[in-house]
């Protein structure tokens, strides 16, 4: 059996991992699932688009405070994935490139705007989100 | 009668099979993620205006207050109810239906 250093080596492969967030943030636990998944891709250095699409749009919407209802307010953490990003655009020893999308049909349908996001994001329209999709090698859904 | 919401319009259908065979004079809550759907200027806002001229509508502040939607972003005429509102609510209008 390999050892788990050989298993998880990962140097000098990058893959193009997509995170399509589409479901709202408290009502089921689909959200809080995807972004653990994003901040452990982060840890391996791969491409990663992050896309809020559908009901997805409204986990970065601005002011979330679910204290009352007992639960924890989760959306802060997507700031780190947008350090993540900045990062890996500033260090040059980084490959990885990480985009963080919102589809506009969605955004617009819920009357919302970019003014709205608790983090800076790219809008792109869904024909632009098609094309990016064709491009990756993973896509996880959630 | 009573419904509740607890889903997202953009998600599922049940705002829509609540406004098509709602009897009126009764009572919609919306309460978790059906909250999205007493926002202002959404697709959805033209169809809860509509209903609330033979329902009345609340909507359960702790799950606003959850999901960032602040209250002067809500659709006019819509009643912002806590925990012991819903209670009321029930009391008042008896009969429940949930729209899950």
């Amino acid at each position: 059996m390999e050892d788990t250093e050989t298993m998880f080596d990962t140097e000098g492969v990058t893959k193009n991992f997509m995170f399509l967030n589409r479901k709202a943030p408290y009502g089921t636990i689909y959200a809080q699932e995807v972004l653990e998944l994003v901040l452990i891709s982060a840890a391996f250095e791969q491409n990663a688009a992050i896309v809020f699409m559908d009901d997805g749009v409204y986990q970065i919407v601005k002011g979330h405070d679910p204290s009352v209802s007992g639960m924890k307010n989760f959306s802060p953490t997507y700031k780190v994935v947008e350090m993540e990003k900045e990062d890996a655009e500033e260090d040059e020893d980084i490959d990885m490139v990480w985009k963080i999308i919102v589809e506009k049909e969605s955004m617009e349908a819920r009357g919302l705007s970019t003014d709205d996001f608790i983090i800076n994001v790219e809008v792109l329209g869904s024909q632009e989100l098609s094309a990016l999709m064709a491009e990756q090698d993973v896509v996880f859904g959630g | 009668m009573l419904h509740t919401i607890n889903k997202s319009p953009f998600d599922r259908n049940s705002l829509a099979s609540c406004l098509r065979t709602a009897p009126d004079g009764g009572a919609i809550l919306f309460i978790e993620d059906g909250v999205y759907a007493t926002a202002k200027g959404t697709t959805f806002s033209g169809d809860v205006e509509g209903a609330l001229k033979n329902q009345k509508v609340f909507v359960l502040g702790p799950d606003l207050a959850a999901r960032g939607i602040a209250e002067d972003k809500l659709i006019d005429g819509i009643s912002v109810v806590d925990y012991s509102g819903f209670v009321d609510l029930v009391e008042e209008f008896g009969t429940v239906q949930s729209w899950l």
